[in-house]
């Protein structure tokens, strides 16, 4: 028998608990914004006026089914659609409140402020150490060796790859695991000290141990650099990010900070999607 | 809402939902025959509850086991989330209502030999039906995932907790006039405190079908009851 209390007062105690609500993150100036941004491939629309906020050291993903939208809108944030001949991009995006569309806006130093991660690990056919090292040396960050040296030590420690490389940093990159050549490609693009930090779905090639691997390497990465990341993974969007946004058909549906979007999204098509009910 | 692109996962979830529904059946059972065991002092009875408490216990492992591997197999989210771990919440609360229907089922049997005061025994009718209603009740609202008809039952909480302490002084004062009553008394005091405790699972449950359907805790201040 638990039962001792006999006092009508102790009658309710545990009966009517109810966690006071959890404050939302109030927003503040954000890393980035874009503001009715559309994009045309040719004659085909992908995107359709999306307006969003990317919070300064905050991870924010990207969801939605295949087709989406999400990478398509994660390349205008570098201006990665210019490369592309038949792409036009409408709206507004700014990086600290200047148009990163501007005519007089140097592209190549925006790609140095905006680094991005592939899908694919995509080593260069150099040595691990030139690999890290070819970014500082064309955007001129390093003046002697020694510099440089220092760069590559510092961005592979912090991708967490440098214990694991620092014996043979002569080696080929593409010799890496796959995992360790995504962290290397993260070394790359750190090695530029960039602002923000763009990443394609950084883990679909990895095994779940180097997956966890990267995943708290953005963790650490988010305390000086803002990171926006595309995931098919709900659950790599639940774990990395504090804000989640969902794209379907080209559209932005709903964005909100990650704890909400998993447990209780406002948007049907949200709650389709991460529930597994439509693809 | 529409079915999964997985079948066989809305086959788990409504498996989940259909075993709760059956442990719900059998503890309000067990409990309506342990209220009747004690206020008809039938020892039989009171012996069927108490080993049929097992059962029960059975239920809440193989509600808990399933509902592990539900997470563990398809990393439900949103809706299918809270509904896995609703399940897991109702269950370990019916499993401590049937706990408390046994320990009255005890009671019946330690005091089948003295005879129950009518005005006593009226009192712990009432106070049983009640409980036994708001079980009922909350029940029925997760069958039908009902929020409204849950806040009913967690407002309706006030009544149970109002009787007790009524039925508690009336208690106090058998005791004191004759302590020849003490013996029954406290037996039948514990009776009525697990009926009040059966009606804070009631309460519990209200709340995770409240968060099961709105996905929000309920809020205290809108819906909170004055102190019992």
């Amino acid at each position: 028998m638990n039962d001792i209390s006999h006092s009508p007062s102790a009658a309710k105690a545990t009966a009517t608990k109810a966690p006071p609500e959890v404050p939302q993150e109030s927003a503040a100036v954000p890393k980035m914004r874009a503001e009715k941004v559309s994009v045309h491939y040719a004659d085909k629309q992908a995107l359709f006026d999306v307006d969003l906020d990317v919070p300064e050291n905050q991870v924010i993903s990207l969801i939605g089914p295949s087709g989406c939208g999400k990478s398509t809108f994660l390349r205008c944030l570098n201006r990665m659609n210019d490369t592309i001949d038949i792409a036009r991009v409408s709206g507004h995006i700014t990086l600290d409140g200047e148009n990163i569309y501007d005519k007089a806006l140097d592209v190549v130093e925006l790609r140095a402020r905006v680094g991005m991660v592939f899908q694919k690990p995509n080593p260069f056919p150099k040595s691990i150490f030139e690999n890290v090292a070819y970014g500082p040396r064309i955007h001129g960050l390093a003046s002697a060796k020694r510099d440089l040296e220092e760069i590559v030590a510092t961005s592979l420690q912090r991708a967490g790859l440098f214990n694991e490389v620092k014996d043979r940093l002569d080696e080929p990159g593409t010799g890496l695991s796959g995992g360790q050549q995504q962290r290397l490609c993260i070394a790359r693009a750190i090695a530029v000290n960039p602002e923000v930090i763009l990443m394609d779905e950084p883990c679909s090639a990895l095994d779940p141990i180097a997956t966890a691997k990267v995943e708290e390497l953005i963790d650490e990465l988010r305390e000086n650099y803002t990171i926006v990341i595309v995931t098919h993974s709900m659950q790599q969007a639940a774990r990395v990010s504090q804000r989640t946004a969902m794209f379907h058909l080209g559209y932005l549906v709903e964005e909100g900070p990650t704890d909400m979007m998993f447990t209780n999204p406002t948007d049907k098509r949200t709650q389709d999607y991460i529930t597994g009910r439509f693809g | 809402m529409s079915e999964h692109i997985v079948t066989s996962y809305d086959e788990e979830l409504r498996e989940l939902a259909r075993s709760i529904a059956e442990m719900g059946g059998l503890v309000e059972q067990q409990l309506d025959d342990a209220v009747n065991a004690l206020l008809s002092t039938n020892s039989q009875l009171a012996q069927d509850v108490i080993l049929g408490d097992r059962q029960i216990n059975q239920m809440h492992y193989q509600i808990e086991e399933r509902a592990i591997l539900v997470i563990a197999k398809r990393q439900p989210m949103a809706q299918d989330l809270r509904e896995t771990v609703a399940a897991i919440r109702i269950s370990h609360d019916l499993e401590r209502v049937g706990d408390l229907g046994k320990n009255i089922a005890k009671r019946a049997l330690a005091i089948e030999d003295q005879r129950m005061n009518h005005q006593l025994r009226r009192g712990v009718e009432h106070l049983a039906s009640l409980g036994l209603r708001q079980l009922k009740d909350v029940l029925d609202a997760y069958g039908s995932r009902d929020v409204q008809k849950a806040i009913s039952v967690w407002r309706s909480d006030d009544e149970i907790d109002a009787m007790y302490v009524s039925l508690f002084r009336e208690m106090l004062t058998y005791m004191m006039e004759d302590p020849r009553n003490i013996g029954m008394c406290t037996h039948l005091l514990f009776c009525a405190k697990n009926i009040e405790r059966i009606g804070d699972h009631a309460t519990n449950i209200a709340e995770t079908i409240t968060y099961l359907v709105t996905g929000k805790q309920m809020e205290r201040a809108a819906t909170a009851p004055s102190a019992g």
